[in-house]
């Protein structure tokens, strides 16, 4: 089942429908959706030893100019899956962004996503998503306990007396399924919220932007710096903005700011495209193109993700403006907060309310990206004169100024959200002068004489660790890891004096102690998993 | 306890004043209102404790009597 308008990428046989024992099965778990949230939470459930079935709609990897940036978190996550070194191939690294005013030709403004150097993942990779998908597929293919169901569409779902039945349409019939949990990753068109009738409130912003992927040709074929380019009121697109990333194969994304009120399809015919991109890139350069399209773009939210038996994750339940990457980054965020979390209600090493504190955790990421990104929005299409008058003085000073620069919003890039009074965390009884705090992602750092891990992340895997920095770490039935307390590592975790450190299956710090007993351990374990 | 400083802190006020208002002379609607953005950026800076700019701006917005009026920039949600 082919949707007409969308171009496959990779095009995949219709799975069969289930047939005999496997129609009948009761599931634990089915994850709907094969964008790359899905394909996420598929792929650490599988992991994880779970028998992982997933129904998508699509009989294809969609092709198209969707996702491109991805950032520190989910690069550490795919490094904890095992296909960290796929996605640093295929993609283009980069950590740093310049901000370019009118005509000027020196930035006006410099950052660096990396400011801490020195740890295993870059700032972002770009990386097409399709390229992303393909392999996460292709990591979930050769894996038994995989079933990839190709276009399979969920039509309708009901509650039952024990989770949820889908109803599932193929081309070659239709079936029931059953199962304890649904994790929804289908969109932000999703069909099971649509069913549900649950809502999906937020705004909607008028401006139009027109994405041009386009790949260099003849004496152009240039080889420029992967930094992030944006403008402000370019000569080329007066009023606007402009962006430009490097992704793989020599293709460029530029992005092109074009305004409320414009025609669409007249705005991707080449002849108004060219313009844009003779103006960004001088004239005379040759080029082709790869993929025109305007987009415009939404912040909403659900107001809860979990919904008894139905779990959420992705753009179904909370989408971005694209200023910043925020939304792959936040649902793959999601797919790796809720992994472990099911894993272990599924285990029974938990309490089934331990999953309420997905909600909670990822109900204060997505507000956390709303409000970035919609900022960002505000910033770059300002809403009326006032707002017009101080972004444009925000960019005449910083031209001069070193005070104003840091005003200029041109998207504030996707870092991991941290878990503010997380009911998983345990406060800190201690004073700390440096280190991740309870419910804050855990800090890369070069391991320099483990004896089988060069990095801290890659040391703490994906199950709950004791960092112990020292040499006599306290008595603990979980697994430790071993720090020197004269290492780069203790002084980014503040443990130059020794330290212990609990962290999460999702890296997020439970607990720290300055010196810990074996209860105090054993406490903030069960606190961390919502016992 | 409030940081912001309400008392009488300087001199010349004819001058202060002139200086401020001179600042939109000539200029036309949008450039005025760039000129006093700017301003505020300045001296915002300047000033540097955003607790001493909450109370600033508290005691620079305007109180209405009359029904609550929605601003264009609502809650992002």
């Amino acid at each position: 089942m082919n949707r007409s308008s969308i171009r496959p990428y990779c095009v995949k046989q219709v799975s069969p429908p289930p047939q005999n024992e496997n129609r009948a099965r009761h599931h634990a778990f089915v994850i709907v959706g094969s964008g790359p949230v899905g394909l996420v939470t598929a792929l650490e459930m599988a992991r994880k030893g779970h028998q992982v079935t997933l129904v998508s709609a699509f009989d294809f990897i969609p092709h198209g100019s969707k996702a491109i940036c991805f950032a520190k978190q989910p690069l550490d996550i795919f490094n904890r899956l095992g296909i960290g070194e796929s996605v640093l191939r295929r993609g283009v690294s980069w950590n740093v962004g310049k901000l370019f005013w009118q005509d000027q030709r020196d930035a006006i403004y410099q950052f660096d996503m990396l400011p801490v150097k020195d740890q295993k993942s870059p700032a972002f990779i770009n990386l097409q998503q399709y390229y992303l998908e393909e392999i996460l597929v292709d990591a979930l293919e050769a894996m038994e306990n995989v079933d990839l169901r190709w276009g399979h569409k969920v039509t309708d779902i009901n509650f039952g007396e024990c989770g949820a039945a889908l109803n599932i349409s193929t081309t070659q019939g239709d079936y029931e399924l059953t199962t304890d949990f649904v994790i929804a990753c289908d969109g932000s068109k999703s069909t099971i919220r649509t069913q549900l009738k649950l809502n999906f409130e937020g705004r909607v912003f008028e401006d139009n932007f027109l994405i041009a992927d386009i790949r260099f040709s003849g004496r152009d074929a240039q080889d420029r710096a992967p930094e992030r380019w944006f403008w402000f009121d370019p000569p080329f697109c007066p009023g606007g903005t402009a962006l430009l990333h490097k992704q793989p194969d020599q293709v460029w994304r530029c992005d092109f700011q074009l305004g409320a009120n414009i025609d669409r399809d007249e705005a991707i015919k080449p002849d108004n495209v060219e313009p844009l991109i003779t103006g960004m890139f001088g004239d005379n350069t040759e080029f082709e193109k790869v993929w025109y399209s305007v987009y415009t773009f939404q912040c909403r939210r659900m107001e809860r993700f979990v919904h008894g038996p139905v779990i959420f994750a992705g753009d179904s339940a909370h989408l971005v403006s694209p200023f910043g990457a925020r939304g792959a980054n936040s649902g793959i965020a999601d797919a790796e907060n809720l992994a472990w979390k099911l894993d272990f209600v599924l285990r029974e090493k938990a309490p089934l309310s331990l999953l309420e504190t997905f909600n909670y955790e990822r109900v204060m990421a997505a507000d956390e990206n709303i409000l970035n990104s919609s900022r960002s929005t505000d910033f770059m299409s300002p809403i009326n004169d006032a707002s017009r008058a101080y972004r444009d003085a925000v960019l005449e000073l910083a031209s001069e100024h070193e005070f104003a620069r840091p005003f200029i919003n041109s998207g504030r890039l996707s870092t991991a959200t941290p878990y503010h009074e997380s009911p998983l965390s345990t406060a800190d009884r201690d004073e700390w002068r440096a280190g991740p705090p309870p419910g804050y992602p855990c800090l890369d750092a070069p391991l320099e004489k483990h004896r089988h891990y060069d990095w801290l992340l890659g040391a703490l895997g994906d199950d709950f660790k004791v960092v112990h920095f020292g040499d006599e770490p306290p008595n603990t039935e979980l697994e430790c890891v071993l720090v020197p307390s004269d290492s780069e590592a203790a002084d980014r975790y503040g443990t130059n004096g020794g330290g212990t450190y609990l962290v999460r299956p999702d890296q997020i710090v439970a607990a720290r102690w300055k010196t810990a007993i074996e209860q105090d351990i054993i406490e903030a374990h069960l606190k961390a998993i919502g016992a | 306890m409030t940081l912001l400083n309400t008392r009488v802190n300087l001199e010349k006020h004819d001058d202060l004043y002139e200086l401020i208002v001179d600042l939109n002379s000539g200029l036309t609607e949008a450039e005025s209102r760039k000129a006093n953005a700017k301003l505020v950026l300045l001296l915002a800076n300047h000033i540097g404790d955003p607790d001493i700019f909450r109370e600033a701006i508290a005691c620079a917005k305007p109180r209405r009597t009359a029904k609550l009026q929605s601003t264009p920039d609502a809650d992002p949600r």
